[in-house]
């Protein structure tokens, strides 16, 4: 059984891989697929640890601290909805200045690398916030990993009991959600208010794009195959053309896409964002603060 | 509860089929007969009075398991199922299904949780009419009311449904049946499959039962996104499936401002009564969706005052709504979800 469970963990950048393989191991979690009210029971794969392999993949056999000092990590212990399961990294501004990337780990998914950011100039000098929602197949440890530009990794982690995630055709409205795909929209947050006295300036804003982010375990409704894989794969947030985040995403991500970020205060304040999906789509929006 | 038969020209034949060992079983046909062909064959072919043949599964009668109905209205039944969770004890006995009565022919309204519940439905037929079950009608795709559809393929039945609900279902397919294969047990879950509906509802259809017509309505999505209500025409009572919650904390699977539309534009129409998914078998109609309409609305302005304020999704799911919880059972169950599925909706506004 630890064969297949060993083939699914893969590197950062090569989520297309991961999701070819995740046809083969649907078979393995969907056996062991928990009801959200149960508990886990004896088996393999509910006590397998794949974080070992996954490290090794993403960070070799580097270090990664775990201190609350450097970001927290917040998560539901009990996810209402396993195909949304709402998240939210924080980096205290001490350390965020010098973060170069985040990654999101969700442990016994097929496809366990949610999405790695890789932050730019654009993402500013304060506390640095990143929320988005993930799909959960089974109980399991979820991860934040960041590294600095000192290339040390640190670590945040929350245990989250959720299941079925993964294959659950979250689409509550079919017609609706096929009709809207690629539909993008920009929010930006009033954060007067939030930032504490010694704080630097941040703004924030949420991207959300409309689609399906087929996970490829999905059913076809009328034919009875699986959907293929088709999701959000690559976006990129740039403010006054100076790069805020470039994300690589993969099927753990929810459905409709749905990043909320912080970013640098000042100037003209422009955010454009581009997405491709994995069939080569481009989807970009524009948001002009204060209407203008 | 006993059903009233009077006035309703069925024939009352509770001492062949039914199994709760009232004081009724020295009526009629010999109900030891009866039980000595079932442990006989896997199918009896069961004689009955007025020479009609119906295939009978022989586990109907073995079993001796028959679900308490209510007639609300003249040939109108309904079985209260349980507020609770699918569980072993329950056996999927956790959602409202009924059947009308026509001169000819039977209609079935939602099946219960699992095969067991649906052959169950079928003896609480079979105490109270001879006449076939000709349609099977869900109100929407979720387990609690279809899982009992395969207890009346025997009967040639034809299975209707919105014109989305075999999509829906089909694509949850598979996920439906593993967890409830768990959260029942082996021996609750046993028999259950999955039966499709063939007969799609686009707008409105109306089947005719003998004298007896019921109008079929679809609508648009609102508790999921292939809801049907069933209208009586003969007694006004309408089976509103999942649109109406009573007691039991309603849950949003499709769009809360969908929903709200519906319910309000129904709210204009008559009924004599109403039959909700889950709650009593018969309520007055419009008064019957106060108190869901009362959550509806204080979850959407809840969670679009979270959005409002640069809340977070998992922030609003611990704190919208909460004013409800003392109104509902399982509000602990489903009320987050019920926000978290309101927020990614209405964030689009």
């Amino acid at each position: 059984m630890t064969t297949p469970i060993a083939t699914r963990v893969v590197a950062a950048g090569v989520l297309a891989v991961a999701h070819a393989l995740s046809l083969t191991t649907f078979w393995i979690s969907g056996a062991s697929a928990q009801s959200v009210a149960a508990a886990p029971t004896g088996n393999d794969i509910i006590n397998f640890d794949p974080w070992p392999g996954i490290r090794k993949d993403l960070f070799q056999a580097r270090d990664i601290a775990e201190e609350t000092s450097a970001l927290t990590l917040e998560a539901p212990v009990r996810a209402e909805d396993a195909a949304l399961v709402p998240l939210t990294i924080r980096i205290p501004q001490a350390i965020a200045a010098n973060v170069k990337s985040l990654t999101i780990v969700v442990d016994k998914n097929p496809a366990p690398i949610a999405a790695v950011f890789s932050f730019g100039a654009g993402a500013g000098l304060g506390e640095r916030v990143i929320s988005t929602r993930v799909r959960v197949d089974m109980y399991t440890n979820i991860r934040a990993v960041i590294e600095t530009a000192d290339g040390k990794l640190h670590m945040a982690t929350k245990f989250v009991k959720a299941a079925g995630g993964c294959s659950a055709p979250a689409l509550k409205d079919a017609d609706e959600a096929l009709a809207a795909l690629g539909k993008m929209q920009i929010r930006s947050f009033d954060t007067s208010g939030q930032p504490t006295s010694q704080s630097k300036p941040q703004r924030e804003a949420q991207v959300m794009i409309k689609h399906p982010n087929y996970s490829g375990m999905q059913m076809n409704q009328l034919t009875g195959l699986y959907i293929p894989a088709k999701y959000v794969q690559h976006m990129e947030v740039r403010r006054d053309n100076e790069l805020v985040f470039k994300l690589e995403g993969g099927i753990s991500l929810s459905e409709d896409p749905n990043i909320r970020f912080t970013y640098a205060d000042g100037g003209p304040g422009v955010l454009d964002v581009l997405a491709k999906d994995t069939d080569g789509s481009e989807f970009k929006a524009r948001a002009t603060p204060n209407g203008s | 509860m006993k059903p009233d038969h009077e006035g309703n020209g069925l024939k009352d034949l509770r001492p062949i089929l039914d199994g709760s060992r009232t004081s009724e079983r020295s009526r009629g046909v010999s109900r030891t007969e009866v039980l000595r062909l079932a442990g006989a064959a896997v199918l009896v072919a069961a004689v009955v009075p007025g020479g009609l043949t119906t295939l009978i599964s022989s586990r109907v009668l073995a079993d001796g398991g028959v679900l308490t109905v209510t007639e609300i209205a003249p040939g109108v039944f309904v079985h209260q199922g349980q507020h609770a969770l699918f569980s072993p004890e329950n056996g999927g006995d956790i959602s409202n299904c009924g059947f009308v009565v026509g001169r000819d022919a039977v209609a079935v309204v939602d099946t219960g949780g699992s095969f067991t519940v649906g052959r169950k439905l079928m003896a609480a037929i079979r105490a109270v009419t001879d006449r076939p079950v000709r349609y099977v009608i869900n109100t929407h795709m979720h387990p609690d009311h279809v899982f009992g559809n395969a207890a009346f393929e025997d009967e040639g039945t034809t299975f209707a449904g919105h014109h989305k609900m075999a999509r829906g279902l089909s694509a949850r397919s598979e996920r439906y049946l593993a967890i409830n294969a768990k959260s029942l047990g082996e021996a609750a879950f046993e028999g259950t499959r999955i039966v499709l509906p063939k007969l799609a509802v686009q707008q409105q259809t109306v089947i005719d039962l003998g004298g007896r017509e019921l109008v079929l309505d679809a609508h648009r999505t609102a508790h999921t996104d292939n809801d049907l209500t069933v209208r009586d025409t003969a007694t006004g009572t309408v089976f509103m499936g999942d649109l109406l919650f009573s007691g039991h904390v309603p849950t949003i699977d499709g769009s809360i401002r969908g929903w709200i539309g519906v319910i309000s534009a129904l709210q204009q129409s008559q009924a004599a009564r109403v039959v909700p998914g889950h709650g009593p078998p018969s309520m007055p109609w419009p008064d019957a969706a106060r108190d869901l309409m009362r959550y509806l609305d204080r979850v959407k302005t809840g969670v679009q005052a979270a959005i409002k304020a640069g809340k977070t999704l998992g922030q609003a799911a611990e704190t919208v709504g909460l004013e409800e919880k003392d109104a509902w059972s399982l509000f602990t169950e489903y009320h987050p979800r019920n926000v978290s599925a309101a927020f990614a909706e209405l964030e689009w506004e």
